[in-house]
Parts: structure tokens; C-alpha cells; sequence
């Protein structure tokens, strides 16, 4: 016990000696938490469109109208036909455009049936969706209006099966809620992760690691020298971005906070364990970075912060069942938000459990004093 | 000097793949000896060093250091030896205090302790000023010299330098001899690699390494008598000479 006491204390001394280390702790975290947490907002509220209007008739008019009255769309301008349209598309004039065809009031009117068009500029998958279940839900009020006249109804009809839904857990769609969880997560594996992966090969670099093993130190008090400063510098890394968290986007805190620590703590773990086996196999902090970064890129993309892992492939599915950022993600999220308790997640925290024993174990067993 | 050995190799090889880098050295080390290692560079030597630390897993040949079987008890070994790398392995961001406190400390010595060989090591080598100054700040010199006294702040009953005085300025270099000698005179044995052929005069035996075979060891006095040579340096130029692999 008394080794240990000495390696953190030279740990310690070391990492604050460092003049990068203050800005990466606090200035990191609010950056990344403000920019991402306002850049990756999903909602789109101003989606360009174009229209190209064959029938010129009142009821065509009045179509357009509705659109026009949207405030998720915004024309950008009108077109003359298809092709002229489909440049708007191509400039990225126009998110989306309707084409309303020569004989729409008429078909309407004389066989109760029309077609319109919609063109969406897909290269956004995201964006088009969402684009379309806009302007389908303009269509269906235009729809509802149409059948409301012909019956000779004052008042409003409605369809047989009605639909109402209420988003739980983040009552009013806001994507801040979700977003700031999941951005906090990242950053402490990113941290966690890029800070011992690189410490270790910073000895080896200057050397000093053959001093180091050529001493009775003992593996393991060497391997908790190197994370214990980093597992705490993470954990208060967390602490501090709830606080922003809280301050600047009054994210809700729904559960209990000790219980988001316990399993960030475990967690941490895992992250500090790959850091410190992607050490032991490579030999400069510029082949640390890139193998911190590799798997950071696929555990981010494969968490289900961006894309919602309902939407991957089945492969894709089943890999995110070993990606422990995916867990951590959807744990905070638990938490914050829906207020879980332990009993809830259980079964999350057995996983993250395994998950650090394993990468304990194949730390301390990839590292080695003699080569 | 006493009669009792403390490092015995028989037959020790080293190879990288087709490379042999130790070809089957013999030599045994006595208590309190001041034992020469010699050759140029890419001779051997680290590699030899590092095996014998435990840091490098020899492919063939036995050794023991300090009784410890260089195979099985390469911790054990690890308790009785002090090593100093040609690499400079002090931290440079620590300072001068604060690295003799982290090497005294994971050598297992007591908090007391610690701070009575930091007073003593530091008084000797005249360092008192400078004890809150980052190493990086140190003329080279300074640094070996600090390097080899926490090197041996342990007591370790061998010490092993790889090219301790590389680099260093002639009178430094006289005074890290001193600090070997003083060493040397409390029964730690000395094991010391060098390309400084005026070094090999100071030591109580040299051998000889030429691309990873050792050929000749004894006193220095001894082995310019035998070869008729006046200095070390010719000594060494003829056996190195004769036997090195044919040039490309």
C-alpha cells in the first residue's frame, strides 16, 4: 500500500504539472457540451420547398396555402415545371417539392380522387423523413377539410380511429434532454479513454518505463497508479458537466445521483481498461491515438446517440450489445430522465460489470515488465 | 572484495529471429567487483544488460543474479539490483526531491528512511540548492550523476549501468567514477557497460564483446600484457578488428 502511495502521488504530480491537462478538464466539456448540444438538434423547422403548379385552379390555391402557412415550411421559390423544379432540388434550393398535376380540382371534384406529388432531397435520410411526415400531415388537414365540404359538415368530422400520442420521459420532444445526456457520456469516455491510453506510452516514449520495470513494483499497483487519477478525474469530469448540464439547459435530473455515479464509476472501468490494453500494444502516443480513436468513433456511431440502433441492421443491432458506450448512454438517459432506479437496471449494471472485469483482466494481462 | 559470486552466466543467448544479438556468454561476477563490459556500439551489451535485469527473456543459456534464477525469479532479482539506462530514465517534470522520493518510495523504503537518504543523497552530491528544481533543468552531467545515486538509493547488492557517462563532459565523467568507486567500496557490485576504452583502465576486470561473442576477459592490466598493447584502447581495436563480422 505504501508503493501505491507513492506512484499516485508522482501520478498526480505529473498530470496537474501538465499545462494541457487544466483546459482538457474544464474547458473540453463546456465546449463540446454547448456547441453539439445546440448543433445536433433534430427538429427542422424552416424546410425549403418548391412547388410546380399545373392546374392554377382554387383548389390547387388553396393547397399551397397551407403550406404557406406552415411554419415548418418555407418557399423558396416557385418552378415552372418538373425539370425547372428539380434544379431547385439540385442547387439545394429546395428540401422538397410538390408537384400538384394539370386536372387536380377536376379529378377531385368529378371522381372524388386526385394525385399530387412530393419530390424530398433525400441525401439527408434524417431530414427527408422528417421533411415528409410534415407535408403528409399538411395533406391529411387539407384532406379532412375536403371531406368535411362534401358531407355538407359545419362542424369538424373526426376520422374513425384517432391517434394521440404523448411522448413519456421527455414530455416535450426536446432533443437538449437527450442530447446533453449523451454528449456527457461521450466526453468521459473520450477522456477516460484518450488519457490512459496515452500515459502509459508517454513513458515509453522517454524511456522511463524500463526504470519502472526493472523495480519490484508490482504490476497491478503500477496499472492502478496509472487509472485511479484518471477514473477520478472522469468522475468529477461528470459531476462538473451535470452542472452545466443543469445550469445551461435545465436538463432534468429525475433519479438518483449517487446511483448514476455508481455506474459511472464501473463503467469507467471498462473505458480506462481499453485505454490502458490499446498501451500495451503500441509503442508512440500517435499509434495510442489511433487506436483510441478507432474505437472511439465506433463505439459513438454504434451507441444510438445519432442514429437510433432500432434502425441499424441486425448485425449492426447485435454489435451494440457489446459496446459499452451504447449501455452507458442509454443508463444516463435512465436515469436522468425517467428516473430509474437500481432495480430497473440491474440487469445494466451485471453487463458494465463483466464488461470491467474482462478489460481489467486483459490490462493487467497485456501489460508486461520484461519483453 | 570478496570471493563470493553474485552473477553467474553460462551459455547465455539472446537472438532476434535470424539476428543473434548474445552469442553464448560465460563470465561469473564477484561481491563488490567493478566488472567492465565492453564493445562498440551494437555489440550486445544492452541486450546482455537487459537480460541479466530481467527486463529481456533470454532464448537460451542459464544465469542467476544475486542467487535469483534469471528465468523463474525475475521479481526476486528485481529487489536486489539497481539499474541506470543509456536512455536518461529520471522524470524530467519531477523535480529533483520528488524523483528520489517516487524511486525511494517504490523500492519499499520507509517514509524515514526515504528522507534521511534523500538529505544524504543530496549533500553528497552537492545538490542542496537545487532540490526543488525540475530535472529537465540539470546539465547532463548533474542528471547521470543523480540518475546513478538513485540507481543505488536502495542499497541493491548490484548495479547495472548501460553507458553511464555517454555524453558526458571528461571531468564529469571523473566524477561519476567516483560515485562507482564509493559505491563499490559498501560491497555493491558494479556492472558497467562502456565504449570509453580510458574507462575500462578504472574497472577490476573487462570483457571483451564483439558482435554478441564475448572474447577475452580479464584485469586490464592482464589483457594489455597479453596482447602486448600499452592502452586498453589498442587492446580493444585488435580484437575488435579480428573478429568483427565481414563488412556488407
Amino acid at each position: 500500500m505504501r508503493v501505491l502511495f507513492y506512484i499516485l502521488q508522482k501520478e498526480f504530480l505529473q498530470i496537474f504539472r501538465n499545462k494541457a491537462m487544466l483546459p482538457i478538464i474544464f474547458v473540453l466539456p463546456i465546449v463540446q457540451m454547448v456547441i453539439l448540444t445546440f448543433a445536433a438538434d433534430f427538429e427542422l423547422d424552416h424546410i425549403t420547398y418548391t412547388y410546380v403548379d399545373s392546374d392554377l385552379s382554387a383548389t390547387s390555391k388553396r393547397l399551397l396555402a397551407k403550406f404557406e402557412d406552415s411554419p415548418y415550411f418555407q418557399l423558396s421559390r416557385t418552378s415552372d415545371d418538373f425539370k425547372d423544379g428539380m434544379e431547385a432540388l439540385d442547387q439545394n434550393e429546395a428540401t422538397l417539392m410538390l408537384r400538384i398535376p394539370q386536372g387536380f380540382s377536376h379529378d377531385l371534384q368529378k371522381e372524388k380522387k386526385a394525385m399530387i406529388m412530393l419530390d424530398v432531397n433525400s441525401i439527408d435520410g434524417q431530414a427527408a423523413t422528417l421533411s415528409f411526415s410534415y407535408a403528409t400531415g399538411i395533406i391529411s388537414m387539407y384532406n379532412k377539410e375536403i371531406i368535411m365540404e362534401w358531407n355538407g359538415l359545419a362542424r369538424e368530422v373526426s376520422l374513425p380511429v384517432e391517434t394521440r400520442v404523448r411522448y413519456w420521459f421527455n414530455e416535450e420532444m426536446e432533443y437538449k434532454n437527450l442530447m446533453v445526456p449523451g454528449i456527457l457520456a461521450l466526453l468521459i469516455t473520450m477522456v477516460g479513454m484518450f488519457l490512459s491510453a496515452m500515459n502509459i506510452v508517454r513513458e515509453k516514449e522517454i524511456g522511463t518505463i524500463e526504470q519502472i520495470n526493472v523495480t519490484p513494483i508490482s504490476k497491478t499497483h503500477f496499472l492502478i497508479g496509472k487509472m485511479f487519477p484518471f477514473w477520478i478525474i472522469a468522475l468529477f469530469e461528470l459531476g462538473f458537466g451535470l452542472t452545466i448540464g443543469r445550469l445551461i439547459f435545465e436538463i432534468p435530473l429525475n433519479g438518483s445521483i449517487p446511483l448514476l455515479f455508481a455506474y459511472s464509476a464501473i463503467y469507467m472501468l471498462v473505458v480506462l481498461g481499453i485505454g490502458l490494453w490499446i498501451s500495451s500494444f503500441t509503442d508512440t502516443q500517435q499509434q495510442a491515438m489511433f487506436m483510441a480513436w478507432f474505437f472511439i468513433v465506433i463505439f459513438i456511431l454504434m451507441s444510438g446517440l445519432f442514429t437510433p440502433i432500432e434502425n441499424m441492421p441486425q448485425w449492426a443491432q447485435a454489435l451494440t450489445y457489446i459496446n459499452p458506450v451504447a449501455y452507458y448512454i442509454k443508463v444516463v438517459r435512465a436515469i436522468l430522465l425517467k428516473g430509474s432506479n437500481f432495480y430497473d437496471l440491474q440487469f445494466d449494471f451485471l453487463v458494465i460489470t463483466i464488461f470491467a472485469a474482462v478489460m481489467m483482466g486483459l490490462a493487467l494481462l497485456s501489460y508486461r515488465k520484461r519483453g | 572484495m570478496s570471493d563470493k559470486t553474485v552473477i553467474t552466466a553460462k551459455d547465455l543467448s539472446k537472438r532476434f529471429g535470424d539476428f543473434t544479438a548474445v552469442n553464448t556468454i560465460s563470465f561469473d561476477v564477484r561481491q563488490g567487483e567493478i566488472f567492465g563490459f565492453l564493445g562498440a556500439n551494437g555489440a550486445g551489451k544492452t541486450t546482455a544488460i537487459k537480460m541479466l535485469c530481467g527486463l529481456s527473456k533470454p532464448t537460451s543459456g542459464e544465469a542467476s543474479i544475486a542467487g535469483f534464477d534469471i528465468y523463474k525469479q525475475t521479481e526476486e532479482i528485481k529487489k536486489h539490483i539497481g539499474y541506470m539506462s543509456q536512455h536518461f530514465s529520471l522524470y524530467q517534470d519531477l523535480t529533483i526531491r520528488e524523483n528520489i522520493r517516487f524511486y525511494a518510495g517504490i523500492y519499499g523504503l520507509k517514509a524515514r528512511q526515504i528522507k534521511e537518504r534523500s538529505i544524504e543523497l543530496i549533500s553528497d552530491l552537492g545538490l542542496d540548492d537545487y532540490t526543488d528544481r525540475f530535472v529537465k533543468e540539470l546539465p547532463l552531467g548533474w542528471k547521470q550523476k543523480l540518475a546513478f545515486s538513485i540507481a543505488v538509493i536502495h542499497n541493491p547488492s548490484i548495479v547495472f549501468l548501460d553507458e553511464p557517462t555517454s555524453g558526458v563532459d571528461p571531468i564529469t565523467r571523473r566524477q561519476f567514477w567516483g560515485l562507482i568507486y564509493e559505491a563499490a567500496a559498501k560491497g555493491i557490485t558494479i556492472f558497467v557497460t562502456t565504449h570509453y576504452l580510458e574507462e575500462a583502465e578504472y574497472c577490476d576486470r573487462v570483457s571483451i564483446m564483439v558482435d554478441g561473442l564475448m572474447h577475452d576477459l580479464d584485469s586490464p592490466k592482464a589483457l594489455m600484457e597479453k596482447y602486448n598493447k600499452p592502452t586498453m584502447n589498442d587492446v580493444f581495436l585488435q580484437i575488435a578488428i579480428r573478429n568483427s563480422r565481414k563488412e556488407k
